[in-house]
């Protein structure tokens, strides 16, 4: 009497057939990450040498090496970080703990959502006006980096403010029934449980920076200066815009040469990414509710 | 004659346009285990929660009336939540301990107090040992302080959570159903504790249990559709209820 009928074969059929496509897309996903990855070891690989990570461009910048470039991404991302995660923070903080949902809550969670989807060219336009001319930055690492900053600013402010929502209500609750205030709440018991999320939020952030070329193409990154930038107010060379021009702007160069670039831009990417996962399986390892 | 803890004159409350409390007027008496009844939705946590204006949080309530703790309006706009809450301490249905170690959780409420004065270390121990003795969880506990508090069973999270609240000198605790997420052992267990507690503290505790009710507290207070129906010796209402309404309730025909 428990036997299949018709439609329970056929229902069971087509859940099969469902759970098949959905695995082939994601498959198909994580497919061009892989031949990505796969391509560039293949002909960046042998470019990787301590000498090229270490030394000058030379010759016009098809020999030597990225060094400059690599310092400069480095800087920019630091001062980036140094500019907006503060704020993300704060401003997560603020939306999450303290502001109520009234109509001026939801026009700044509206700013933020398209904030994130400004193209960024149009970041870059407003990193000339706003940082290089109106501030009078110039072209300079500070200016590139306070673009960057605004451009990665609904990362960390999503992230911050996801990590804050997950920390479950009972716990604020418990809280202010002690006669705790918003703050020592928040401070005590809220962000220590958040941290591993805005941690995150931050790493992501950090990729995203790295790779970036539009927002300080016009703001602070060189096209080609051997030197290293001695104060935030130099302009330098980046990794990402270094990329763009050895691979269009510049001839005679060697294939391996962009591909090597690229493998380290895209080795900073992963290295932070790995460094926020492992982060995080050390974090999550010591809370638990 | 005993002192009046909590008194209520007038209380309404709306959830936006939903009227939940109905003119409520009520007296409970200090030092006693004061039990609230009632079917799902008749307002008897709102009621609870009101009374160390925890309720506040939702921005779209409204109340008109008074509560008086010990004599103080406490919708007076002079109150300071702060000490409102500090005088007035509240058990929650899930026990909600914080991720923190069972000495850091009893030592909470004493910090954030302390105005960033430092206590020392053998005064923090005297606290720590007082309150969960009161609990009656020193013995189990005592060796592993430093444990994480969300690892304990249910019934001991919610002797924590109890216990918590002690060092902070509180006059009246809120109960909202401290048992219901336990077992039968756990509730009997919490349910002797919160009977030691009485005399010193004014409790007062939400249940859907009748029979908690019944056993486990001095007066009881029936209430229906927002609206108190009836506040009686718990022993009388069982036997005698005044009201036909609560008879039927506690007779089950109806909740």
């Amino acid at each position: 009497m428990f036997e299949a009928t018709e439609i329970n074969i056929r229902n069971k059929r087509i859940g099969k057939g469902i759970k098949f496509s959905f695995l082939l897309m994601t498959v198909l996903l994580a497919t061009p990450v892989l031949i990505i990855l796969a391509v560039l070891i293949q002909k960046g690989g042998p470019m990787i040498s301590w000498d090229f990570l270490f030394s000058d461009p030379t010759n016009g910048m098809t020999a030597g090496g990225i060094f400059p470039a690599l310092i400069g991404t480095i800087s920019l991302v630091i001062v980036a970080l140094i500019a907006s995660v503060p704020v993300g923070v704060a401003a997560a903080i603020y939306l999450s703990e303290y502001a109520k949902d009234n109509w001026l809550t939801r026009i700044i969670n509206l700013a933020i959502i398209n904030l994130a989807g400004v193209p960024s060219i149009v970041h870059a336009l407003f990193g000339v006006g706003a940082f290089v001319l109106f501030f009078k930055f110039g072209t300079s690492i500070l200016a590139a980096s306070f673009t960057l900053a605004v451009m990665t600013l609904p990362v960390v402010i999503v992230a911050t403010r996801e990590s804050l929502q997950a920390v479950p209500y009972a716990f604020r609750e418990a809280c202010w029934n002690m006669g705790a205030t918003r703050w020592q709440t928040i401070y005590k018991v809220v962000l220590p449980n958040a941290i591993s999320g805005i941690l995150t939020g931050v790493i992501l952030e950090v990729s995203r920076t790295a790779g970036e070329t539009a927002p300080i193409m016009f703001t602070g990154a060189a096209f080609f200066l051997p030197f290293l930038p001695q104060s935030v107010f130099d302009q330098s060379m980046a990794l990402s815009l270094h990329l763009f021009v050895v691979s269009t702007q510049v001839p005679n160069v060697p294939e391996e040469l962009p591909y090597g670039v690229a493998l380290v831009l895209i080795g900073i990417v992963l290295l932070m990414n790995s460094i926020s996962i492992a982060f995080r399986f050390y974090l999550r390892g010591k809370k638990k509710w | 004659m005993k002192d009046i803890a909590v008194q209520t004159k007038n209380f309404n409350l709306w959830y936006g346009d939903f009227q939940a409390l109905f003119d409520i007027n009520l007296s409970i008496k200090q030092g006693l285990i004061t039990s609230m009844i009632g079917p799902s939705g008749c307002g008897k946590s709102t009621l609870l929660r009101s009374m160390n204006r925890i309720i506040d949080r939702l921005d779209y309530v409204r109340t008109t009336g008074e509560i008086h703790i010990l004599q103080h309006d406490i919708f007076d706009p002079k109150v300071e939540l702060v000490q409102l809450r500090k005088q007035v301490g509240m058990v929650f249905q899930r026990p909600n301990p914080l991720p923190l170690s069972i000495r850091e959780n009893i030592l909470f409420g004493h910090r954030i107090h302390a105005g960033g004065k430092k206590s020392t270390k053998n005064e923090e121990d005297e606290i720590v040992e007082k309150s969960l003795k009161t609990v009656l969880l020193w013995e189990k506990t005592k060796d592993r302080l430093g444990n994480s508090a969300t690892n304990l069973s249910l019934e001991e999270q919610q002797k924590l959570c109890i216990a918590r609240l002690l060092p902070l000198k509180p006059t009246v605790l809120l109960m909202d159903e401290p048992c219901s997420a336990l077992d039968p052992k756990g509730t009997e267990a919490v349910e002797e504790l919160i009977w030691t507690l009485r005399g010193e503290y004014t409790i007062i505790m939400v249940t859907h249990n009748m029979a908690q009710a019944r056993r486990a507290s001095d007066e009881c207070i029936f209430m229906l559709m927002g609206e108190l129906m009836e506040h009686s010796p718990t022993t009388d209402m069982f036997v005698t209820p005044k009201h036909e309404k609560t008879a039927a309730y506690i007779e089950g025909r109806y909740g």
